[in-house]
């Protein structure tokens, strides 16, 4: 029997040093900015944070003020994982060299998933095959939604973006959310997890996993985004739940090639509950939601096996 | 003064690198820059060199990976050619921008389509308003010494800003050449450790790369463009250092027997060496040209240039790049547009040479003196319809 109270004892053993601070620009009810600000309470202090063009770059940073209180560094969209092989690369040098003390400094990427499955792919796949020793973050709100919700190869199916509308000859985004965690996991990287912010204490223990494999490791985080959902802002919690809920975007570990369900929302709602209310799918037909769900379905046995779940 | 070594100049140009001990190389091979980041990797595998090689997978990476380093703290190096170098295009900028003196070893290469491997100085002069310091190489020598001197010059606190160290492919990077080392001691007297202004630390956390609202733009960008005006400076004072130490002098702008002659070359790069050597062969002939070799092109050394052009009437500019629907080639715009807003009376002349490796001959340049010569401003059979002529074009 687990303690009864075992999420407000949780809560107590999140860090209160907060290193994304208050003043900046994100939307109201963004979960993006709120899975970064928990990530960064689970990476701590020694922690350089390398981040990529996108809405966390552009929110956080007009100067002169910052929102970081971590060292920080962007470059451009793309190129996010490189630069950090680069600070990597220097951090290990100038330790062996002794011109900088001996410490253990967590570099940590942040991309999103524009500057992680498209642009940034090439870059993050090479970074991954040279087992750099960093995290890198995918903060994935299923669009670009810095340039005002474009599609990303990260946008589910059926999804309306501004440059996948649905019309007469189109239901929206036509092809299938890539898969990022198992492009990731198939360079044999030592850690790979999905996370949500809805979720804080699942997502804090992978980031401390993360943090502790020697090599590199990949999180991809669904960060709901209330604006480019069309939901009311009050409901990115919520929504992340039943993204959750309905095997959309399942939690799971990929440790050393060991896939590990880190929860199990069965019996899985219905994926009406979730697409139902967002705005981007609003122009969904029964038949389109009942392909939605046999997609989700398999989706989700297949990851079941892989896990070892019955 | 050290024994000189006959070497291939792309080994020599790692060797540089080596002496100046770099911290962390990340680079992509292209031809022909191939054999120098080929003989750093064999420098850091066999413990020669203490610095961290990363094997990016494409140029854009390399410079990003160069940015990151550099951030850090460590002194960063890199080469790339020709296509590497316009992947690399969108970094460069940003490299200015965020003040890392990154130092690379640019190897001139044409650019694709027609695809071809060999030299001319079309890459270059795609990047040649990326922010970056550039000097041109004339031999192997320079070569070494310039990547030497780069470092010092970039990381200068009143610089702080990439340098390009430009070679001509094939024509320089693969010749051998009597190269004359410093010694290890001599160059850590000359170049002491990167102090960096700023490095990404969590003890003093700074961000770096934000994004700036028009009303701050202008001035981040007007306090980048002071910085490389400024960097001349600099630039001059490194030079004499390192000829006070080494004995070898540099300058912005040399000049080769621009005395006895008002008709003057201006050209980039290895080129130069043809054409004095077509100047020793006019002067057999009684004929008196001179050269003016333009060592720094970025900044611009204005100053220096002006003096040189001094009671000259006649100027053939070689360069080694297409025009792509300019009026002219980039060099003959920097030194037109000098030469005019001094109100110089000075006659101008554009020849595009040695594109994707086309030979240049001596007896080419005696061609063109003579035709500047006899008829300057007169409109040769080549350009037509256009302000430049094309040596050598068939057809």
């Amino acid at each position: 029997m687990m303690l009864p109270s075992i999420d407000i004892y949780a809560a107590n053993t999140v860090s209160r040093e907060e290193f994304a601070v208050s003043g900046h620009r994100a939307c109201q009810g963004c979960a993006e900015i709120l899975a970064v600000r928990l990530a960064l309470k689970a990476f701590g202090r020694n922690t350089i944070m390398v981040m990529a063009t996108g809405c966390m770059e552009i929110i956080s940073t007009p100067l002169p003020t910052t929102d970081w209180k971590l060292p920080w560094i962007h470059v451009a969209f793309e190129n996010a994982a490189a630069v950090a092989s680069g600070v990597e690369s220097a951090l290990k040098i100038l330790m062996e060299k002794n011109k900088i003390p001996r410490k253990d400094i967590n570099v940590v990427t942040i991309g999103g998933d524009g500057g992680t499955s498209d642009i940034g792919l090439q870059a993050l796949s090479g970074a991954l095959e040279r087992g750099h020793k960093f995290t890198y973050i995918c903060v994935d709100n299923e669009a670009y939604m810095n340039t005002g919700i474009q599609r990303s190869s990260s946008t589910p199916y059926g999804a309306m973006t501004t440059t996948t509308p649905p019309g007469k000859k189109s239901i929206g985004q036509s092809t299938w959310k890539k898969d990022m965690p198992k492009i990731a996991a198939a360079h044999n990287i030592p850690y790979v997890a999905t996370a949500c912010p809805s979720y804080p204490f699942d997502l804090l223990a992978k980031i401390k996993k993360a943090k502790m494999v020697y090599g590199p490791s990949y999180i991809h985080v669904l960060s709901v985004c209330p604006t480019g959902w069309r939901i009311p802002s009050n409901m990115a919690i919520r929504y992340g739940r039943l993204a959750v809920e309905t095997g959309i975007f399942p939690l799971y570990e990929i440790e050393n090639g060991e896939y590990r369900l880190t929860y199990n929302p069965e019996p899985l709602r219905q994926v009406g509950d979730y697409l139902n209310g967002q705005g981007r799918f609003r122009h969904l037909t029964p038949e389109t939601i009942s392909e939605i769900r046999e997609h989700v379905n398999a989706d989700w046995e297949r990851l079941k096996h892989l896990c070892g779940v019955k | 003064m050290n024994a000189k070594k006959g070497i291939e100049v792309s080994i020599a140009a790692s060797i540089a690198a080596k002496l100046a001990r770099v911290e962390v190389v990340a680079a992509y091979p292209i031809t022909p820059q191939t054999h120098i980041v080929e003989h750093l990797s064999e420098l850091v595998a066999n413990g020669e060199l203490d610095a961290t090689y990363i094997n990016v997978e494409s140029e854009h990476s390399a410079m990003s990976a160069c940015c990151g380093s550099s951030a850090a703290g460590a002194r960063t190096f890199t080469s790339t050619s020709s296509q590497g170098l316009e992947l690399m295009h969108e970094i460069l900028f940003i490299a200015s921008g965020m003040r890392f003196p990154i130092v690379m070893a640019t190897v001139n290469r044409a650019l694709s389509a027609p695809l071809s491997i060999w030299g001319d100085h079309s890459d270059v002069m795609a990047a040649r308003d990326t922010g970056w310091i550039m000097l041109f190489c004339e031999n192997g020598q320079e070569v070494v010494d310039s990547i030497i001197m780069a470092f010092k010059i970039a990381e200068d606190r009143r610089v702080l800003l990439p340098l390009m160290v430009n070679l001509d492919g094939f024509s320089l990077s693969h010749v051998i050449e009597p190269i004359e080392f410093p010694s290890q001691e001599e160059v850590d007297k000359f170049l002491p450790p990167y102090n960096p202004l700023y490095t990404l630390h969590p003890d003093k956390p700074v961000t770096m790369g934000a994004y700036a609202m028009p009303e701050l733009y202008t001035e981040a960008k007007y306090a980048q463009e002071m910085a490389i005006v400024h960097s001349k400076e600099v630039i001059v004072k490194v030079m004499d250092e390192f000829g006070k130490q080494f004995g070898r002098y540099y300058k912005p702008v040399e000049t080769y027997n621009t005395e006895n002659t008002d008709v003057v070359f201006i050209a980039l790069g290895a080129i130069n060496e043809n054409i004095e050597t077509a100047i020793d062969r006019l002067k057999e002939e009684g004929k008196e040209a001179g050269l003016i070799n333009l060592r720094l092109f970025r900044p611009f050394p204005t100053k220096e240039l002006l003096f040189a052009l001094k009671g000259k009437k006649r100027v053939a500019v070689i360069e080694r790049v297409m025009p792509g629907g300019a009026t002219n080639g980039p060099l003959f715009n920097e030194i037109s547009s000098l030469v005019h807003s001094n109100r110089m009376n000075i006659s101008i002349e554009d020849y595009i040479v040695g594109l994707g490796g086309r030979d240049v001959l001596p007896e080419d340049f005696r061609d063109i003196f003579d035709e500047i010569k006899a008829t300057p401003g007169k409109r040769t059979k080549s350009k037509k319809d256009k302000n430049f002529s094309v040596i050598g074009v068939r057809g």
